[in-house]
């Protein structure tokens, strides 16, 4: 027999072959579809844009720990998720550096500073994007589907356009839309939020394979859905309802951004009440706010919830059903 | 079914390779390893000494305390030693050596029986108690010990062979091959709570097992029910397993006798029917030897004390270099580092398992907080946030999150894509808690 040392550790002995990775490889596969999409609607300037922003997400994340000498990080691939996300909330007209500042500040202020993945307690997407309103104009020059674009160099110059959602804001029902061009993605928007068909195909994938479950994206959809139908604007609530559904960051926000693990709350009691919280507040800025858009901010206020939401939500410990009526027999 | 056990996971049974496998009994050991101590409870003190000659099954160790369990020869020959030597446990722990003469020399006339109708529930523990039975499933608390705290308040009686860690067979194939005893125990626990009927629950995977059972059961017998469960880790822990065939919850720190059932595990029925009726006592046991570095896996029969090392080269030996030894279950079992240590009256299973199947590496381990281990949690727990605290070393608040209610099952583990080591960070947490409480009682 040989007198190999053998390893020594507590049980399980076995692991799921799930891990961090295959997560965050899961969800970039289920992006996909919404990345061949935009590709179609904004031209190649949308893949570039994606493609630098994962990269310099993965780069920031590598400086970072490398300057902190820390073990590297980014074979999780957490950091391309997040530069996947944060291009998808940009219009395809956005400079470059404008795009690899928000990484900067979404991997390395967000993200790094709190102690890495699983640490902070704001999406790095969304604060990114968040930051990159220090460039209001760029961040809402709007060109419209098929209008060509250069992929190198500035476009300043672009034919720019109202979103639908900038004519909700404003209480009218965008007229030169029809519902199922808006589902396919034929509108004006950010690169990765304008199609619904392709989010939701994403969306299904992630959902067979059980990356996310349903509570956050329904109970967040649901809330908006419903709350508009009362409360529409114009004279057709269902139409104003499925205007509401589909244009802005909605989908995307509901079904990738609110079910980050990490800035959304782990029971499922918390993680419904976070989905109708996410709801009503993107209605409410929606509806009161200044600017048109209210997920991000809805999302990122409800993100420092989430530690509350599950205190809420903790489940009853096993056996405290039969302390209860011991303790109620005794009396 | 009344009740279905919160959370668990799904993982590969692995069961396929041994399954096929009767049971095979091997030469006995050269030398046997008795430790005095293979239970819950308190540890035996040896009754022979060395050059003293046993007999197979001599008692050679005891104890007067409550819940402990007498140790017998499992072999006849010579002690060669009685000091500390490698436990399954990790350390090292007070050992009859026994010199194999390969005679088998019995130690007298067994006590046989044919009727136990006259038998009071005392006397039939006290039997237990003689024969050494522990709970052979792995837990090894005496039997008789469990018996005497159920008597006036157990309603329901389950015999547990929902086998639900992966790689073990031995307790399938023991259903197969000793139905009749596993049968004949069934109705003695019957006996001794005065109960209508006792439950058989059998996880699905082992269908073949449950039809067996059943045609050995005369259809008139209305004494024994025998159940199919929906295959799920972990459905034969205790509390599970109440959970699910009866819809009760044992409460927090409490006993199953608390909400009026008893657990008992196949292997052990058929250990009390041999005890019963035919004056055995546990000298031998039938572990499953498997894992993916070994070359052939099997059921052995083996004798109690003997070494690791005997069983891996009675199947063949290795295929490829293990990277760890675990007795017991992948899932709750006991990692080795000396396989001179020897199978004792809790083994069932021993594994040598290879790199592959012990997770891939990552680059570091981080909690991504995806709740899975919430989910999969069969005690109601939240492993993420305990651990965090653990970690912050707060006790305070890793007792207010209930870190005493945890099973060890290993769900939480196995599941989580950070790669924590969740189940060491509670049994750690566990441990600072009771010496922390020990120090606040002491003052």
């Amino acid at each position: 027999m040989n007198t190999e040392a053998y390893s020594v550790s507590v049980s399980p002995h076995i692991r799921t072959s799930e891990d961090t990775r295959s997560i965050m490889l899961d969800v970039i596969i289920a992006l996909i579809p919404a990345i061949v999409g935009s590709v179609y609607f904004f031209g190649w300037r949308a893949l570039v844009m994606t493609a630098v922003s994962a990269a310099s997400a993965v780069f920031f994340e590598w400086l970072y720990r490398k300057l902190m000498k820390k073990p590297s990080s980014i074979g999780d691939l957490s950091a391309v998720v997040t530069g996947i996300l944060l291009a998808f909330c940009c219009p395809v007209t956005m400079p470059y550096w404008m795009l690899i500042a928000g990484n900067a500040v979404a991997i390395i202020i967000v993200k790094q500073l709190y102690g890495g993945i699983g640490k902070n307690f704001m999406n790095p997407a969304l604060i990114g994007r968040a930051f990159m309103l220090s460039w209001p104009a760029a961040i809402t020059r709007w060109t419209a589907v098929f209008e060509p674009v250069k992929v190198i160099g500035g476009n300043a110059d672009a034919v720019s356009t109202a979103t639908p959602l900038a004519e909700l804001s404003l209480s009218a029902l965008p007229e030169n839309y029809d519902l199922l061009g808006m589902f396919l993605g034929k509108m004006p928007g950010c690169i990765g939020e304008v199609s619904t068909a392709l989010l939701i195909l994403g969306a299904l994938y992630l959902l067979v394979r059980k990356i996310i479950s349903l509570r956050i994206p329904l109970a967040f959809i649901a809330t908006v859905a419903i709350l508009t139908y009362i409360f529409p604007r114009g004279n057709d609530a269902l139409r104003w309802m499925a205007c509401n559904l589909l244009s802005g960051g909605l989908v995307l926000g509901a079904f990738y951004m609110a079910t980050d693990y990490v800035t959304s709350p782990c029971t499922k009691t918390g993680q419904l009440i976070y989905g109708v919280g996410c709801g009503l507040l993107t209605v409410f800025i929606r509806y009161f706010g200044a600017s048109p858009e209210g997920v991000s901010y809805a999302i990122l206020i409800m993100n420092a919830c989430s530690w509350l939401l599950d205190k809420i939500g903790r489940p009853t410990r096993f056996g405290a059903k039969t302390l209860k009526a011991k303790e109620g027999s005794l009396k | 079914m009344p009740g279905k056990f919160f959370g668990g996971v799904h993982p590969a049974q692995n069961k396929s390779d041994s399954a096929k496998k009767e049971i095979r009994t091997p030469r006995s050991p050269e030398i046997a390893v008795i430790p005095m101590s293979m239970h819950v409870g308190a540890q035996c003190r040896p009754l022979v000494g060395k050059g003293d000659y046993v007999a197979l099954g001599q008692i050679i160790g005891d104890s007067d305390a409550p819940v402990s369990a007498p140790i017998h020869a499992s072999v006849s020959g010579t002690v060669v030693a009685v000091e500390a030597r490698p436990h399954p446990s990790g350390s090292r722990v007070l050992s009859v050596v026994i010199a194999n003469d390969f005679k088998d020399t019995p130690a007298g006339d067994p006590d046989v029986r044919t009727d136990v109708s006259d038998l009071s529930p005392e006397s039939i523990a006290d039997i237990i108690r003689s024969a050494g039975i522990v709970g052979l499933g792995g837990a090894a608390f005496p039997t008789h010990a469990k018996i005497r705290s159920g008597l006036g308040k157990v309603d329901t009686v389950i015999i547990n062979g929902a086998e639900c860690e992966p790689y073990i067979t031995s307790g399938y194939r023991g259903m197969l091959e000793n139905g009749d005893e596993l049968l004949g125990g069934a109705r003695i626990f019957r006996k001794i709570y005065g109960l209508e009927s006792v439950t058989i629950a059998i996880e699905d995977n082992k269908a073949d097992a449950i039809r067996h059972l059943k045609r050995l059961l005369p259809s008139s017998d209305n004494s024994i029910r025998i159940i199919s469960l929906k295959t799920r880790y972990p459905q034969g822990a205790e509390k599970q397993l109440i959970q699910t065939v009866t819809g009760r919850q044992v409460p927090p720190g409490g006993l199953p006798a608390d909400v009026g059932c008893a657990v008992f595990n196949t292997d052990t029925a058929a250990a009390v029917y041999r005890a019963v009726y035919n004056g055995v006592p546990l000298t031998q046991k039938v572990v499953t030897v498997a894992g993916s570095a070994v070359a052939s896996p099997v059921n052995l029969r083996v004798r109690i004390g003997t070494p690791f090392s005997e069983l891996f080269s009675a199947c063949g030996g290795f295929k490829e270099t293990p990277r760890k030894i675990v007795m017991g279950g992948p899932m709750t079992g006991l990692a080795q580092h000396d396989l001179s240590a020897p199978v004792i009256k809790g083994t069932n299973c021993i594994l040598a398992l290879s790199d592959h199947e012990c997770g891939r590496a990552v680059s570091e381990r981080a909690c991504i907080r995806c709740g899975r281990c919430i989910e999969a949690c069969p005690m109601r727990l939240m492993p993420m946030l305990m651990y965090a605290y653990e970690q912050k070393g707060d006790l305070d608040e890793l007792e207010k999150l209930n870190v005493t209610d945890c099973i060890e099952c290993g769900c939480c583990g196995y599941i989580c894509p950070g790669r924590l080591h969740l189940v060491q960070s509670f049994k750690t947490g566990k441990k600072k808690l009771a010496e922390k409480r020990a120090k606040e009682a002491a003052r």
